[in-house]
């Protein structure tokens, strides 16, 4: 048996064998042509928010810019179907205040005519989700050169990066680097795309979204730069993402704090019952003249006398 | 009950009594995980992890059975039910959700230390065969359990993950292809398959808990192995599990639970990806797929052959990831030296800790993009995984020379006993006990 078995293990390592060497001449005769995103594609830049660490908290008044960018702006376009309105009570707004948002939204929320029971739309309430721009895929499609906005409710889970990934792409739109078109004729930016190096494969089907400072009007007194919406925004969207964030981290830290107490006593009482047994570990005793023996020698070592 | 000292069950009340004289299964317990069962004194902290394991076991199925209970498993409501309703709308549901994601990683943390501590110790050898086969099932079933759990929450890299994973099926001909589509219930991941994934990732992690009772009674009869893989002799060598090893796992699991609580409640998403929080969308292939972390050494050794020699690729691919596992069922026969623990296997012992540099270069091969470097790097690890255990291992048991065993374990432990004997200008150590220090 441990003859067929040490066979079978020299056939896969030679057909890994051979698969290795077909691949390495493979690479060597015809290496694979770099990409162009290869060379300029750039990480995320930094961005720190409030609800950074592990006991981040957010800042309520830049989530409400990130709000209010997302409600003239991104809304357009994009949709936010996992968040709804009474959600809302997280950035600090009132009932009354939530109620009016839900109301005075642009779309509004498929519904039923009650008398004739034919298809309608109603105003939002406290209790419905954000009502998508678009009315389905094709519409959204159709409306952006074939392009599908992505929901934005999970965007800052759904990407490598997050926050910082959002915001990059925001403040990200350049013109296209004449060295790269000279060395990638083939990566010119098509029409209808928008280069952006933050973006995985350069470019992107949106157009820049924010395009000039004071854009939005914040009623807070920030002095709206495109650099400011976007880490609004972008804050904005790590709340929609991840509601419970406060909650997880506070309750995380008391959790964290009592294990912490839990081990250190589990640890103690630990001791404290193997103390006798790794005390009593020579079975035979002080009586054992094997022991008394090491015991005289070592104590003649440390020149101890008795 | 496993060595005759063992102390058997003395009901201490009336009440107890008569519940025993019926259903012994207060009796069953003591002797299982209570004073009545005796442990070898000498275990380090290499062997907490199988109570870690069952811990984490419990873990998953009580947070499962909640999240079972909001969750909606349509292929339209799986991916809203988990990120909206859950997530957002259930109390505490965001805790339950990351609990149970990141206790699946945890779970297999700590089974991979307790396999691998196994491999080092020898704990696969007589007469403990069929304990290492059963936790070879459990570990078999556990990833069976995980992959349909990925497959639920319905993002991209579930649905994804599911077309690769169902697609080893079509490797082989003839049947292949038939199978996969019976096992999907159609062509490709849809309703069928997600119905049937939901109800057997419920079914499955109470299968492994009865496996769980044959592991550990399997393990109860020569009763449990030790660091220096020498037979337990008499009653010196060992310790009632209770309250010894309560005590020791007792600390350690609280010690594992708080970097668990760490991760889950600061870094929930540190070990998925993020192509789960897109839903599934049949019409869009991620950039790469990649399976949750704790498959990545098996998805390398699947990627690493990339050439039709005799057999398609694919096929040698499913093959030989199937083997790699398979083949540790072999173990207890491949590996013939009589020494059980690799302390005192001076060959064995560099082989290895050279396998776990090559599972860890293998978990880092098959979970990124295959790149030229990455497919040699990862070619190289899975014909060294191979190799180690189908060429290596036998031949080192057949010629390596073991240094001499200790006696007993009794007389193992007694390392450094001279020293502790005479406290040679120290402060004197309690004398509670005449046995306890000679003084």
């Amino acid at each position: 048996m441990r003859f067929i078995l040490g066979f079978i293990g020299a056939v896969f390592a030679g057909v890994l064998l051979i698969s290795l060497i077909s691949g390495v001449a493979t690479y060597v005769k015809s290496p694979p042509a770099p990409l162009a995103s290869d060379e300029f594609h750039k990480a995320p830049k930094p961005l720190h928010l409030a609800s950074d660490g592990a006991f981040g908290k957010f800042d309520k008044r830049q989530l409400q810019r990130g709000f209010q960018v997302y409600s003239e702006v991104c809304s357009a376009c994009h949709s936010l179907k996992l968040v709804s309105f009474r959600d809302l009570k997280g950035l600090g707004y009132d009932d009354a205040e939530i109620k009016k948002i839900a109301s005075d939204w642009k779309t509004q929320v498929p519904s039923v005519n009650p008398d004739t029971g034919e298809e309608a739309t109603r105003k939002a309430l406290p209790s419905d989700n954000f009502p998508p721009p678009f009315p389905n895929e094709v519409a959204a499609r159709a409306a952006n050169n074939n392009a599908l906005p992505p929901d934005l409710s999970l965007m800052t889970k759904a990407r490598e990066g997050g926050a910082a990934y959002v915001y990059s792409i925001l403040t990200g739109f350049q013109n296209e680097p004449a060295e790269l078109v000279k060395k990638f004729p083939d990566a010119k930016t098509p029409p209808n795309l928008h280069y952006n190096p933050y973006f995985a494969n350069l470019n992107i089907a949106m157009p820049p979204p924010l395009t000039s400072d004071g854009q939005v009007e914040y009623q807070d007194g920030t002095k709206p730069t495109v650099d400011q919406m976007a880490r609004d925004v972008a804050a904005f969207l790590v709340w929609t993402a991840e509601p419970n964030l406060e909650a997880r981290h506070a309750n995380g830290t008391w959790v964290v704090i009592f294990l912490l107490i839990g081990t250190i006593l589990g640890y103690l009482a630990y001791k404290q019952t193997w103390y006798e047994a790794k005390r009593a570990v020579r079975p035979t005793g002080v009586l054992d003249p094997e022991n008394q023996a090491k015991n005289r020698r070592a104590k003649a070592k440390a020149g101890i006398a008795g | 009950m496993s060595f005759s000292w063992a102390k058997p069950y003395e009901p201490k009340s009336a009440f107890m009594r008569w519940v025993d004289d019926r259903l012994p299964l207060p009796r069953l317990v003591y002797g299982a995980v209570g004073g009545g069962y005796p442990v070898p004194r000498n275990l380090n902290y290499w062997w907490n992890f199988g109570v870690a394991a069952g811990l984490f076991l419990t873990i998953q199925i009580v947070t499962g059975i909640v999240l079972a209970m909001h969750y909606i498993p349509s292929a339209d409501g799986a991916f809203n039910s988990v990120n909206g309703l859950i997530m957002r709308d259930v109390n505490a549901g965001w805790l339950l959700r990351y609990a149970h994601m990141n206790g699946a990683s945890f779970f297999f943390i700590v089974v991979y230390i307790h396999i691998f501590r196994g491999l080092y110790y020898g704990s696969y050898k007589a007469p403990r065969e069929l304990v290492w086969m059963l936790g070879l099932v459990i570990y078999l079933l556990m990833m069976a359990t995980a992959f349909m759990g990925y497959v639920l929450p319905w993002g991209q890299m579930s649905y994804w993950g599911a077309q690769v994973i169902t697609g080893f099926f079509s490797a082989f001909p003839l049947v292949g292809e038939p199978l996969r589509v019976w096992l999907l219930g159609g062509y490709a991941p849809d309703q069928a398959a997600l119905s049937r994934f939901f109800s057997l990732h419920y079914l499955l992690p109470f299968v492994i808990a009865g496996v769980v009772i044959l592991h550990i009674w399997a393990l109860h009869i020569p009763g449990s192995s030790n660091p220096t893989g020498v037979d337990v002799k008499d009653e010196r060598d060992t310790l009632p599990f209770h309250p010894f090893y309560t005590a020791k796992d007792g600390w350690f699991s609280a010690a594992i639970l708080l970097v668990y609580a760490i991760v889950t409640y600061f870094a929930p998403n540190y070990l998925g990806h993020a192509d789960n929080y897109i839903p599934a969308n049949p019409l869009s292939t991620p950039a790469e797929i990649v399976p949750e972390w704790y498959f990545w050494p098996f998805y390398a050794i699947l990627r690493s052959f990339t050439v039709d020699f005799i057999l398609p690729a694919k096929l040698w691919g499913v093959l030989a990831m199937f083997s790699s596992i398979l083949l540790l069922f072999f173990l207890p026969w491949i590996d013939r030296s009589p020494v059980r623990s690799g302390s005192y296997r001076p060959v064995f012992k560099r082989f290895f800790w050279l396998l776990v540099i090559d599972v860890l270069i293998l978990g880092w091969a098959g979970g990124g993009a295959p790149t030229p470097m990455r497919n040699v790097i990862s070619q190289l690890a899975a014909a060294y995984y191979f190799l180690h255990f189908l060429v290596i291992l036998p031949l080192v048991s057949a010629f390596e020379t073991p240094l001499p065993l200790p006696r007993s374990i009794s007389e193992s432990v007694l390392h450094g006993e001279e020293a502790e004997a005479a406290p040679a200008g120290g402060k004197p150590r309690r004398t509670k006990t005449a046995t306890a220090v000679i003084e």
